[in-house]
């Protein structure tokens, strides 16, 4: 579905990625693991536009880097940032409605999809976006790239700052759009439980992929276990 | 009546500055530029008014119609041929580039207008109506009263309610997000520089009555734009709406209880009083510079 070959991105002449090459297979759950720094955000950054590369990132067969991020946006390739972003002054239904930009005329379906997935959030449509908890704003995120109809998802950190029940709730949730037909893109620090949760994995160490594997295997790597999982 | 008289006045001139900080808030808040050249764009609008008056007898609130479009088009054009070019920026080379475009913009209107200041005079231009106790009321004035709430009602229900206007408002909360929801941010940025360009022109062609027109004529509008975004909240249309009524009310009560000479001490003393006892203004987000 998405085939990445030799990509070198960073910001103002620093390279963070360095010829990282990798592919998602539609339909997935990929997660890609490390430690902060070792560019997992770039790498998203790059895949949705908002920062530059060179090399080649094709999605279903047409190249798309050099494109606008709204043209990738476009093509189905949702991006869920680190940090959740939601639009602080704006409702919950105002950024739902901003979600679907691209397709208002799904917005219904759309609607009664997320608010299946996330019924916390039908009980706040009219709540601003700043004023909720960090675990709903997450939600909110989440819901509001769905209501894109991302062909594929990529979550940034979606558990970070959240308590252990709503990452428990998050991460139940990726496996409701994994099985609604999305193909999920999924970055963490949280390696146990993103490998638990994941079809696939890599993992990556400043600029580059270092290990690949099924996510039972990684987790079962000595090396995974000896870096991140601390045995 | 003194009171009632400066009250009323007040209140109609803070409509006009409302209208033109608006626009310098609707720039800031999207494109996060602090427009140097907004003065200008007054100018150019108060000499559009003056020329179709002198040329086509066109009245000056009719002319609007002909104005608002126009200036829209010149706003659009200007963001993407020159201001969204420094929009990642530091923020030097933007003051830089819109205090020279707003230079250019003077000295073309001096050379082509001569630096003697115009008066548009209409069959109106000085009447006025009287209310009870001696209190008066210019017709000019009061009509462009009248017009800049319908028109900040309109850029209210445009902001709140359109696909458009909704996506300015989410590029102006978070302008990465926006881009990820597959908002096109850098034709946001030229729509809001459009319509930062109208409200001004439009403020400005609304005051060709009752102020002198010269190419300097947006100077003293720029820095009052200024005080109003930072007292409403940079980048707060509401804030800006309200903050012009109030400087409008502090200028014209100054002006009577002091004196004319102090208006302007009055207000930049306001304005020092808010940096420092409240940065983000009346109307501010949270958190931020």
């Amino acid at each position: 579905m998405l085939e990445i070959c030799d990509l070198n991105a960073g910001y103002d002449d620093m390279p963070v990625l360095k010829s990282l090459s990798l592919s998602i297979v539609e339909g997935e759950v990929l997660s890609i693991v490390g430690n902060n720094g070792a560019g997992k955000s770039t790498l998203l950054k790059a895949i949705s536009g908002l920062v530059r590369s060179t090399g080649s990132i094709s999605f279903r067969g047409t190249r798309i880097n050099g494109l606008k991020p709204h043209a990738i946006v476009q093509k189905g390739i949702v991006h869920v940032p680190e940090g959740r972003k939601i639009f602080p002054e704006m409702t919950v239904d105002e950024n739902l409605t901003m979600g679907a930009f691209l397709n208002p005329k799904e917005y219904r379906r759309h609607l009664d999809m997320v608010f299946s997935l996330f019924p916390r959030l039908s009980e706040r449509r009219k709540q601003l976006g700043g004023t909720m908890s960090g675990g709903e704003q997450q939600m909110l995120a989440i819901a509001r790239g769905l209501m894109g109809s991302p062909k594929l998802l990529m979550l940034d950190e979606p558990s970070l700052g959240l308590s252990p029940l709503f990452t428990e709730s998050v991460f139940s949730s990726i496996g409701e759009i994994s099985r609604s037909g999305v193909t999920v893109l999924l970055v963490e620090q949280n390696v146990c439980q993103s490998l638990e949760a994941s079809d696939r994995g890599y993992v990556m160490e400043t600029g580059s992929i270092v290990l690949s594997g099924t996510g039972r295997e990684l987790i079962e790597n000595p090396q995974v276990k000896r870096a991140f999982l601390g045995m | 009546m003194l009171f009632f008289q400066s009250l009323i006045s007040g209140i109609l001139t803070g409509g006009v500055y409302a209208l033109a900080a608006m626009g310098m808030s609707l720039v800031f808040g999207v494109m996060n530029i602090s427009n140097f050249a907004h003065g200008e764009l007054m100018m150019l609008g108060m000499y559009l008014a003056y020329y179709l008056f002198i040329l086509f007898n066109i009245d000056p609130f009719i002319a609007l119609l002909i104005i608002m479009p126009l200036t829209f088009g010149f706003g659009y054009a200007v963001e993407k041929t020159m201001i969204g070019r420094v929009i990642d920026h530091p923020s030097e080379n933007q003051i830089l580039l819109t205090v020279g475009f707003g230079l250019i913009m003077s000295n073309t209107a001096l050379l082509a207008f001569t630096s003697d200041p115009k008066i548009l005079t209409t069959s109106y231009s000085s009447s006025s109506i009287s209310l009870p106790g001696d209190i008066s009321v210019s017709i000019p004035m009061l009509l462009s009263f009248i017009i800049t709430c319908a028109l900040t009602a309109a850029l209210y229900l445009f902001l709140a309610k359109t696909k458009t206007g909704m996506a300015l408002r989410a590029t102006s909360q978070n302008r990465e997000a926006a881009q990820l929801m597959g908002i096109d941010v850098s034709r946001m940025s030229s729509i809001a520089f459009g319509t930062g360009t109208l409200l001004a022109a439009s403020a400005g062609a609304m005051i060709a009555q009752t102020y002198y027109i010269d190419p300097f004529a947006g100077h003293t509008f720029l820095l009052k734009s200024f005080t109003i975004c930072v007292l409403g909240g940079l980048g707060s249309v509401i804030g800006a709406a309200v903050g012009g009524i109030v400087i409008g009310l502090v200028e014209a009560m100054s002006s009577a209880y002091l004196s004319t000479d102090w208006k302007d001490v009055v207000v930049f003393v306001l304005f020092l009083a808010i940096l420092l006892l409240r940065p983000r203004g009346l109307f501010g987000r949270k958190g931020e510079q």
